[in-house]
């Protein structure tokens, strides 16, 4: 179990919690981030800050700070349900 | 925009960026704005839309959004949209859902919420051209019976395919009324609900619709509440029980309804969609590139370089096309009307001077459009938000500010309704008061007349265009700090999430771009014709009378050995100088003698407060009222250079002094000059509090780095 923040880019894994009282996770979830959902850790920005994310066929940014709540299996066996790339 | 006809009125509604407004387009023949970021419709507009059949429907064109938990303020109305709250509106009759065919689940998710209201919907699955070019396949029959047997249709709506299969589906959902599938909510959510919508009709009054108690559930935000007036007491106790209850049953209340509405839709997209073999998508190969660790910034870098650069270089040559254009209109109309002064004055000085002078700078708006129009279509805006967005979070801002702050550049009025989509008011009202400060269009004409008229003679072409960019940097320098105090000090805002979409790159779709480029140049040409054309006849008629013979009788005795052109010159001189213009701007100079400022600078500037572009046609007019024909923009400049001070302590010498002029650009680049800024400030922030305060800081701002400018440079020279 790791924070998303600390995923390396290109590294997949399962989202396994968030905190549903948080804002950002409600918007996350809206966009299909649940529990059990594959996501991949595109890259960071320039700056190191905002991370790129890739779920359900879809890329959102996400700031380093929101990233730190959501936690990933990264053990689980992910890119065999690799989401399709937009 | 009502119709008469049916009188029905059908919503789109969808997540952003899925065509809605291109829908829109294709199905009322209208041209709302369209773009490749999400959330470039902000506001709610309508059109009349035929079934194909000769019924007409209105429809309404809305902001996108991914839940009707709504956030932002362009969000909120369309919520407001589809439970009829805006005043003198009704609820739409018709919901069309539209989808993004390339991500069926992630939409999907907002038309299962809307089907909660139980309108009638059509499912629109549009962008199908890019789908079937991935390789997906989708069995619209399958979706359409698993959905209740709500009409599906599959379109392309920029291509204009699938447009009359809207068209019968919006008129066979409207027949038939057929509700679509609504999920089934576990017992005891269903029963918390039930408590929900008891409790709130019970203490309101009011029919509360299980919609309604959804939204009072499950939201954190109390929009509902408040519209149904549920107060935070009467509420709080029922809400948190029933909360409780929903968590008894295992399901978190916050994270309950995405949760159960996923569920519905996995199962209700079993076996929809097949995927074939297709082209897989070329956009993470190019964010390889755009948005790499060290090439990405350089990019970024170069393409606004070459975005502002082109905006200053390119235009140079139909500018000057434009410019002779101008000028040769005017020794085509002045020279018949030699025996009439007054009205070849009125032609020639104020009327083609002052709107020509304005127009030149057509070109440059219609680049600075074209640009903005291809980066945001191409898709990259969203990325230049993403990699801006430390350095704005930093000033307390997100990377959502980049996109009202880059369109800033052009226009502030467009740039302001973009802060819609900025989630937090507070964040979104330090954005707001910071665009007016990005070096607008309108500031163009200005620094473009100084640079050529002084810093290109003087210093040589390198220096005029050091010059330029300068000035559109001005800005920035105090929009950051301005930025940083308003949101760390006074609004104190709170870090604030930036979750943005970034959408599939694509070939910018020259129609959508050019007619961009065209509507905001021909607001230009209009504005040219109505405020432009107005204050430049005032200004000219201000300054061309009182016209007393006995001036010119008075100058002639006083120089009889004088030649004639001399002699016509002071005659010229003094009457712009005793006109009313001259007199006002006089009594009013003092207050701009720190800057460097003549009364006929003061006069332009005064003048340019509802719009600051006058100043150009405001000089072109009080330097050559009278002159007729021969003022031509050569002329404008030459008698600007020859200004000189006529009495006080800096007689002699020239009034655009380099300190002078680099005042007035500093104080153009820093002074709210706009009245449509300041009015739709006024609009976005609810109320005059903050469009006051922007003008009285900006101002005086403006007057007071204007004044070190001259004090400092004035010094050193
Ligand atoms: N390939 C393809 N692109 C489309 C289609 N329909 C719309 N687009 C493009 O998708 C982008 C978004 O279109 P809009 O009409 O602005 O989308 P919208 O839903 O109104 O977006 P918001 O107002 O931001 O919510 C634009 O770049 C369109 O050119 C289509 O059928 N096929
Ligand atoms: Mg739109």
């Amino acid at each position: 179990m790791t924070p998303l923040s600390q995923l390396l880019p290109g590294q997949f894994g399962k989202l396994a919690s968030l905190n549903p009282e948080r804002g950002v996770d409600q918007r996350l979830m809206a966009l299909g981030l649940l529990p059990g959902m594959v996501l991949k850790l595109i890259r960071k920005a320039p700056l190191g800050d905002p991370l790129a994310i890739e779920f359900a066929g879809q890329v959102v940014s996400l700031r380093l700070a929101e990233a730190e709540n959501l936690i990933v299996d990264v053990s689980a066996d992910c890119p065999i349900q690799r989401p399709r790339q937009p | 925009m009502s119709t008469p006809e049916a009188g029905l009125l059908v919503a789109l509604v969808g997540n952003p960026n899925t065509g809605k407004s291109t829908l829109f387009n294709a199905l009322t023949g209208l041209r709302q704005r369209v773009g490749n970021y999400p959330g470039v419709t902000v506001a709610r507009k309508s059109g009349t839309c035929d079934l194909g059949d000769g019924q007409k429907v209105e429809l309404v064109d809305l902001p996108g959004l991914y839940s009707l938990a709504a956030a932002s303020p362009d969000e909120q109305v369309v919520i407001d949209a589809l439970s009829g709250n805006i005043a003198g509106d009704r609820r739409p009759d018709a919901v069309v859902l539209v989808v993004d065919s390339t991500n069926l689940l992630r939409n999907l998710f907002l038309a299962s919420q809307v089907a909660e209201l139980g309108r009638p919907v059509v499912i629109v699955l549009n962008q199908a051209d890019v789908a079937k070019e991935q390789g997906l396949r989708i069995d619209i029959d399958l979706l359409s019976r698993r959905l209740g047997g709500v009409p599906v249709v599959l379109s392309s709506a920029w291509k204009g395919e699938g447009i009359l299969d809207v068209r019968r589906a919006i008129a066979s959902a409207v027949a038939k009324q057929t509700p679509m599938k609504r999920v089934v909510w576990p017992t005891n959510i269903a029963a918390a609900l039930t408590d929900v919508a008891t409790a709130a009709a019970t203490d309101t009054g009011k029919q509360v619709s299980e919609a309604d108690a959804q939204r009072l559930l499950f939201d954190t935000n109390p929009s509902t509440a408040d519209r149904l007036g549920w107060t935070v007491t009467q509420r709080d106790k029922t809400l948190r029980s029933a909360r409780d209850r929903v968590r008894n049953s295992g399901y978190n209340p916050m994270a309950a309804e995405p949760l159960v509405h996923y569920a519905h839709l996995r199962t209700v997209l079993e076996g929809v969609v097949t995927e074939g073999a297709g082209k897989a998508g070329r956009s993470a190969a190019v964010d390889r590139l755009l948005l790499h660790r060290f090439l990405g910034p350089v990019l970024f870098l170069g393409i606004m370089l070459g975005f502002f650069g082109s905006v200053f270089w390119l235009a140079k040559f139909p500018m000057a096309w434009i410019q002779s254009g101008v000028d040769w209109t005017k020794t085509v109309v002045a020279p018949p009307l030699d025996a009439y002064p007054m009205l070849q004055s009125l032609l020639a000085d104020g009327i083609i001077g002052g709107v020509g002078a304005f127009l030149v700078f057509l070109p440059q708006i219609l680049i600075l459009f074209l640009f903005i129009g291809i980066l945001e279509d191409s898709g990259y805006m969203a990325r230049a938000a993403f990699i801006m967005d430390r350095l704005f979070s930093w000033c307390g801002l997100n990377g959502k500010s980049f996109v009202p702050l880059l369109s800033g550049f052009a226009c502030a009025i467009p740039s302001l309704l973009s802060t819609r989509t900025i989630e937090d008011p507070k964040a979104r009202l330090a954005t707001a008061f910071v665009v007016p400060f990005m070096s607008c269009s309108a500031r163009f004409p200005v620094y473009a007349l100084m640079c050529a008229a002084f810093i290109g003679p003087l210093y040589g072409p390198g220096w005029e265009s050091v010059v330029m960019v300068g000035m559109h940097c001005v800005g920035l320098l105090f929009a950051v700090p301005t930025a940083f105090v308003l949101t760390r000090l006074v609004l104190k805002v709170k870090p604030q999430p930036f979750v943005l979409e970034l959408p599939r790159y694509q070939m910018p779709k020259p129609r959508d771009v050019l007619w961009r480029m065209w509507q905001n140049a021909a607001e230009f040409v209009s504005k040219a014709g109505t405020v432009i054309f107005a204050i430049t006849i005032i200004v000219w008629a201000l300054s061309y009378f009182p016209r007393d013979a006995s001036v010119a009788e008075r100058i002639k005795a006083a120089n009889p050995a004088a030649a004639e052109e001399v002699v016509k010159a002071k005659v010229q001189a003094a009457y712009v100088e005793q006109s009313y213009m001259g007199r006002f701007g006089k009594a009013v100079q003092p207050i701009f003698d720190p800057l460097g400022f003549d009364w006929k600078i003061t006069v332009g500037v005064l003048a340019s407060f509802p719009a600051r572009e006058v100043i150009v046609s405001t000089l072109g007019v009080t330097y050559s009222v009278g002159e007729g024909a021969k003022a031509d923009s050569q002329h404008l400049r030459q008698a600007m250079q020859n200004a000189k001070w006529s009495e006080g302590p800096r007689a002699g010498t020239p009034i655009f002094s380099l300190a002078a002029v680099l005042a007035l650009m500093v104080f153009f680049a820093l002074c709210s000059q706009c009245g449509p800024t300041i009015a739709t400030l006024a609009q976005e922030t609810g109320g005059w509090k903050w469009a006051a305060g922007s003008f009285v800081y900006m101002t005086a701002l403006a007057w007071i780095v204007a004044t070190l400018v001259y004090q400092v440079v004035i010094r050193l020279s």
